[in-house]
């Protein structure tokens, strides 16, 4: 039991990661209707922009807060210049844009930063919290800001006008734009605000992985599995997905003598073709009835 | 009685294909008017051509200023609320967020809560299903929801595309009375296109006969309802 327990903490530690990250995936789901192959780059490398900062000695939270800005207007200029011109072309040449900007930012941070791993402040620092060895101050802060940003970005979609236009813009533009909503403008905030979630996620996750151009990889992974478990239209269940993809994998790799730590990996993969054939709604996801 | 809308020389293709040839047609502020005409005539196209939805040319005037080549959005803004074939309801959201999208690109947050009881009012089925998801509705209480949306808006002119399509005859009835009605309480002026010539004759001021993209006929609707032709052809009998 004491082991049990310990390795669901330690799930829930791991889980904060994977769901702000998931996070990020449903908020340009949301947004856009797709998902964006390129997130995990996109944070690590808005990551690489405050480790700049904090090397040129600005203090952690001005780097911070400047990060995110800088990540939502980058964000907002990567959908003007590389989607916008494409918005009409079917979904696959948005998945080739979406890989192709994977390999361009990853290799960009290489050959900015290069490739050696580096490691990142915690504003939380790494001590013990609450005297327990299960859980560190940083993990506990990560599982907090994942709460805190949840609870925005619900307030957001539920209660602001903008939050509503945006819906409606991603889940129906042709009808958005009879009812006089910019839709274009629509879908290039949600850009800036998945980039700028993302860098939040990028700047908490830094500490625990190191900092490197292909720290995110598996991570990103993990955010789809735990956005596919939760429902890539709920922003909670993402949240509650990914720190139930965290608690699986841990369990799985203790409990599971074949999976051990080296077939931790494929636990995200399972999860997320599991849920596809049983639940493709996810977990909290709205499952849209629809009159035939 | 000032023109609201007038279309000048209009005209449109899908590709190669020319769709209109040239229209001219005008609507007075505050009345019905009705554009008639069988399959492929163009009605759509007309209505979609003045939301800034195909590419035409031409000229369209909206209260004086040429509104032809402005974005559909931008054609929303000055108070054109379109309807269009399959009423074009977010099928995913409720009744509510429905009616808010409809009052998204107002000013005047304050007055919309009040707006939507007003819609309550009008359409009390509509309250009934208040939080349910849009596309779960009937045909007709889509088609109730459509035209609600549309005028949250405060719309100074509503495009309707169709509003009969794939309603059951009573419902139709209803809503062509509440239309009626909606016409003289919220002195809202309405484009209607239709197949149903009959009905669209009864509430119209003013028709105009569409036939393969030109107009044919024009005139005060009682007179379009009693020409020999049009009644041979169109109304059926």
């Amino acid at each position: 039991m004491e082991l049990f327990i310990q390795q669901v903490l330690a799930g829930i530690s791991t889980g904060a990661i994977y769901a702000c990250m998931a996070l990020a995936v449903v908020m340009i789901y949301q947004a856009i209707d797709h998902l964006n192959f390129a997130q995990g780059e996109m944070a690590m490398f808005s990551t690489f922009i405050a480790w700049q900062l904090i090397e040129k000695c600005v203090p952690y939270w001005l780097a911070f807060v400047l990060t995110v800005i800088i990540s939502f207007i980058g964000g907002i200029a990567i959908e003007r210049i590389v989607f916008k011109p494409i918005e009409n072309a079917p979904v696959l040449s948005h998945v080739v844009i979406f890989i192709a900007l994977y390999s361009v930012i990853n290799s960009a941070a290489g050959f900015i930063w290069d490739f050696t791993v580096k490691s990142f402040p915690s504003p939380f620092g790494s001590a013990p919290l609450f005297g327990s060895s299960l859980i560190s101050a940083h993990q506990g802060g990560m599982v907090a800001v994942t709460l805190v940003l949840l609870l925005l970005l619900y307030g957001f979609f539920s209660f602001t006008r903008v939050g509503l236009a945006m819906r409606a813009a991603a889940a129906n533009p042709a009808s958005s734009r009879l009812v006089g909503i910019r839709v274009s403008w629509m879908v290039a905030l949600g850009w800036g605000m998945a980039t700028a979630l993302g860098s939040i996620a990028g700047m908490l996750i830094a500490p625990v992985v190191f900092l490197e151009p292909n720290m995110m990889i598996s991570i990103l992974l993990y955010g789809f599995a735990g956005a596919v478990l939760g429902g890539l239209t709920s922003p909670g269940g993402a949240v509650l997905g990914g720190f139930a993809v965290g608690v699986i994998e841990n369990l799985a790799g203790t409990y599971i003598p074949v999976v051990g730590s080296e077939l931790k990996l494929p636990i995200a993969l399972v999860v997320i073709v599991v849920v596809l054939v049983f639940k493709p709604a996810g977990l909290f996801g709205r499952v849209v009835v629809s009159r035939v | 009685m000032s023109k609201l809308l007038e279309v000048k020389n209009l005209r449109a293709s899908y590709g190669q294909v020319r769709v209109l040839h040239g229209l001219n047609f005008s609507l007075e502020e505050g009345g019905v008017t009705t554009l008639l005409g069988a399959n492929g005539a163009g009605k759509t196209t007309t209505l979609r051509a003045i939301c800034g939805m195909v590419k035409c040319s031409g000229e369209i005037l909206f209260e004086g200023k040429n509104i032809l080549g402005k974005s559909t959005e931008d054609v929303a803004r000055l108070g054109v609320a379109h309807i269009p074939e399959g009423r074009g309801t977010f099928t995913r959201m409720t009744v509510e967020e429905n009616l808010q999208l409809g009052a998204i690109s107002r000013r005047d947050t304050q007055n919309i809560p009040k707006d939507i009881d007003k819609m309550f009012d009008h359409f009390p089925r509509l309250k009934q299903r208040r939080t349910q998801q849009a596309g779960t509705l009937s045909g007709g209480e889509q088609q109730m929801l459509a035209i609600a949306r549309a005028l949250m808006l405060r719309p100074r002119l509503m495009l309707l595309d169709e509003p009969s399509f794939g309603l059951a005859p009573l419902v139709v009835k209803e809503m062509f009375e509440i239309l009626t009605a909606l016409n003289r309480e919220e002195k809202a002026s309405m484009l209607i296109v239709e197949q149903n010539a009959a009905l669209a004759l009864g509430i119209a001021d003013e028709a105009y006969l569409l036939e393969t993209g030109s107009i044919v006929m024009s005139g005060p609707a009682k007179q379009i309802g009693a020409d020999e032709n049009v009644r041979r052809s169109y109304l059926g009998y």
